[in-house]
């Protein structure tokens, strides 16, 4: 390699990966409003197993959050390391590897789902074969990220560096300390875990899979495109400092909220309880952090749809962070557990947070690295509406479904017998499940239009190359 | 060394970041889970919690196969209309067999634990194969298929049982061998509603809530 070349950033490698994430999306939303679909009309499935709603739920989880989700946190990632290192990618062939073996996963993995391959683990349920090729190449993930910091010639490690570092980390233990089973055939293998304790191990997964992937992962984002975006240094850094570690050590402990009321020692569900609301603090400390960021940049926050994006996002992210801790009281969870309202509150973090934070990265994103202009702002700025309706109906058709739910399958008349039958409660939710529906069809929509508009800014370009600026010596590591 | 000269050294080392990142996150994971590892679960089986049969077995993992678990739990929580609807809350002594669990998180359907008994055979064929054919609103999928397939298709029991019984599953030898042949001439909705029909029996017979 010249010496010219290892001055610039790989920045194909970062636009592939948002053009996967951006078809991933597209798949997994469509599986999504397909499986809604199939509440309200379920012989829509026309008696082939592979359009069987116990499958293609599965299908639409992971094409999200390791297609869509984990494709958009490497692209971003491989970003701003680099940018925030002022170095090139580590081995960026290894990168590559990463970018199309982790495509290949995402496809197969798929189609195994489909083909009825499940470990039925929630997250986790990829068959072993895919374990395995998962923990190697997020292995290799690790090494092209940690060896790019490493290589640095800032002597800091940037604050978004951190929550991306710790998604790579914390992840590689869960997957691996949840997959550990016995194979049986290519497609099937048993839990060295049983019972209660498969269950607790795997809510530590389920939970912090979210937390670290779901929550750590964009908040890393969210770290370095904000402040960037408005133009302004990160509003308390201090407080972001505080806030990684306590969020680091607290969410590990909340997982068995997901388990209230079960077969699981008392003095674990407390704990988790308890973990879950001090788990409040940090998330709300970020969130303030970041509207303070932008609160100086308000003009910018009036004709930027990207920056829209990113402030609403908080705002959604906020609103979840607040709704679990609420969730996790035993109170609250006899009647939430179960429903509906667990739905619409994982997509009030996965829209309104997850997905909103990726589109407004997006469009800030993709722009810079073919070196042109957003193809329209009008699109962008119709998405941004639609996205928000989008959101807004959904979790309010859940809330709705899943409220009603918990509590007619509690009520109990003054003898003792219960109100409701089971095939009625079913019946009423006809209404909400339709408008669930069309909010899945208006926020797939919006999608659509961003992938438009964004193949129309690429429309065939490359990444520009970016040279690597000189190091101010007062911030540089002594070489 | 003062906290915040500590954490500008954690700051500006690649390794420290790393190490104090895995050692932060594990904490919580350790004291969670290790105790619940240590000791052997099976020996707190409920009174009739069995191994299941070859049949049984091929049946749980056409119900995993098929994504029931996404719409149906399998925890009976300890709550007067819990009880009242579906009966004796769940405990812990009644999984010790099962790998993965299957409590769920999500009652599309009601919950299965003690689904057990309450149906004949013939009201599970019809109902698995056309839902709507017994329930007439039902939103639960059809399940056509399950009917036409051998339950030798969904996998080599005896293979199962053999891996099973690695992990400390008390199959005799004999329940090995002839796994593969209980299997014979059975549909694959044979099979699994011999699971249904085993589901919750772990319990013994004087446990009413
Ligand atoms: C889309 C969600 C969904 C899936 C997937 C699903 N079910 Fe259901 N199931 C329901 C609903 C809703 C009902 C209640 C209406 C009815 O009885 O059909 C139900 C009812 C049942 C009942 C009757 C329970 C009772 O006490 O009345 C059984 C048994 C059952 N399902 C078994 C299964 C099995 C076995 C599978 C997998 C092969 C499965 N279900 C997959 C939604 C689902
Ligand atoms: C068009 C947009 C979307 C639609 C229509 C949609 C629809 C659905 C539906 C119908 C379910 C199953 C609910 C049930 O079993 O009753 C579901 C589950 C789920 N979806 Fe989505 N979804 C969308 C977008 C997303 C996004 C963007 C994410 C993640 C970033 C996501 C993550 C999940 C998860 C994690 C679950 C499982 C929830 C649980 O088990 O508690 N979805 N979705």
């Amino acid at each position: 390699m010249s010496n010219e070349n290892s001055n610039l950033y790989h920045d194909q490698i970062v636009l592939h990966l948002v053009q996967f994430a951006v078809v991933w999306a597209i798949l997994a939303m469509t599986a999504g409003v397909y499986i809604s679909a199939e509440l309200v009309w379920p012989t829509i499935d026309f008696g082939q197993f592979w359009l069987s709603f116990g499958r293609l739920r599965p299908l639409h989880t992971n094409g999200i959050i390791f297609g869509f989700g984990v494709s958009a946190l490497m692209a971003t990632g491989f970003y701003s390391v680099q940018r925030t290192s002022h170095v090139p990618l580590f081995m960026p062939r290894l990168a590559w590897f990463c970018c199309y073996a982790w495509q290949l996963i995402v496809l197969l993995g798929g189609l195994s789902l489909l083909a009825g391959w499940t470990t039925s683990k929630e997250y986790a349920e990829l068959e072993w074969p895919f374990d395995i090729a998962i923990a190697i190449v997020w292995v290799c993930f690790g090494v092209v990220f940690f060896g790019t910091i490493a290589n640095r010639k800032i002597r800091p490690i940037y604050i978004s560096n951190w929550f991306y570092g710790a998604l790579i980390i914390v992840i590689a233990m869960l997957h691996i300390v949840n997959s550990l089973a016995i194979p049986v055939t290519i497609g099937k293998s048993y839990s060295l875990y049983a019972g209660a304790q498969d269950a607790v191990v795997q809510w530590w997964y389920g939970h912090n899979a979210v937390g670290f992937l779901l929550t750590g992962g964009f908040l890393g984002m969210m770290y370095y495109f904000l402040p960037k975006h408005a133009g302004r240094p990160i509003w308390s850094y201090r407080l972001s400092v505080v806030a990684f570690w306590a969020f680091t050590y607290s969410y590990i402990w909340a997982g068995p909220h997901h388990l209230h009321y079960s077969a699981i020692p008392e003095w674990v569900l407390s704990l988790a309880m308890v973990m879950s609301v001090i788990l409040l603090a940090p998330s709300w400390a970020t969130m303030i952090n970041g509207i303070m960021t932008v609160s100086s940049a308000s003009e910018k926050l009036k004709t930027d749809p990207a920056l829209k994006f990113i402030v609403l996002s908080l705002a959604f992210y906020g609103l979840a962070t607040f709704e679990g801790p609420m969730m996790a009281f035993p109170s609250v969870n006899v009647v939430s557990h179960f429903t509906d309202w667990t739905i619409g509150h994982v997509h009030s973090g996965a829209l309104g947070w997850n997905a909103m934070i990726t589109y407004g990265t997006f469009y800030y994103m993709v722009p810079r690295l073919v070196g042109g202009e957003l193809y329209s702002v009008r699109l962008a700025n119709i998405h941004f509406w639609m996205a928000l309706a989008g959101t807004m109906l959904y979790i309010m058709a859940m809330w709705g479904a899943g409220v009603s739910q918990g509590l007619l399958w509690l009520s109990v008349d003054e003898i003792g017998e219960l109100s409701f039958s089971f095939k009625d409660i079913m019946s009423s939710m006809a209404p909400f499940y339709g408008l669930r529906l069309i909010a899945g069809l208006i926020f797939l929509g919006g999608t659509m239009l961003m992938a438009y508009n964004l193949y129309k800014t690429i429309a065939g370009k490359s990444a520009i190359k970016v040279q690597v600026p000189a190091v101010d010596p007062a911030f540089g590591v002594s070489s | 060394m003062s906290a915040l000269s500590l954490h500008k050294k954690i700051e500006e080392n690649t390794g420290l970041l790393i190490f104090g990142i895995l050692l932060v996150s594990s904490i919580g994971g350790l004291v969670q889970i290790l105790p619940m590892l240590g000791h052997d679960a099976m020996e707190e089986a409920t009174a009739n919690t069995r191994v299941y049969s070859a049949v049984e077995l091929t049946g749980r993992d056409i119900y995993i196969r098929e994504g029931c678990s996404v719409c149906h739990s399998q925890q009976i929580r300890p709550l007067i209309a819990e009880v009242e609807r579906y009966g004796p809350y769940s405990r812990a002594g009644e999984f010790v067999y099962d790998r993965p669990f299957l409590w769920g998180s999500k009652r599309t359907g009601p919950d299965l634990h003690r689904v057990g008994g309450k149906f004949s055979d013939d009201w599970h064929r019809i109902h698995l194969v056309d839902p709507r054919a017994v329930v007439e609103t039902s939103i639960m999928p059809g399940y056509p298929w399950l009917a036409k397939r051998d339950a030798i298709q969904a996998g080599k029991a005896s293979k199962k049982l053999r891996a099973l019984s690695r992990l400390g599953h008390p199959y005799t030898e004999e329940e090995i061998a002839s796994a593969d042949a209980d299997l014979e001439g059975l549909k694959e909705i044979d099979a699994l509603i011999a699971y249904l029909q085993m589901l919750g029996t772990g319990l013994s017979e004087d446990v009413s809530i």
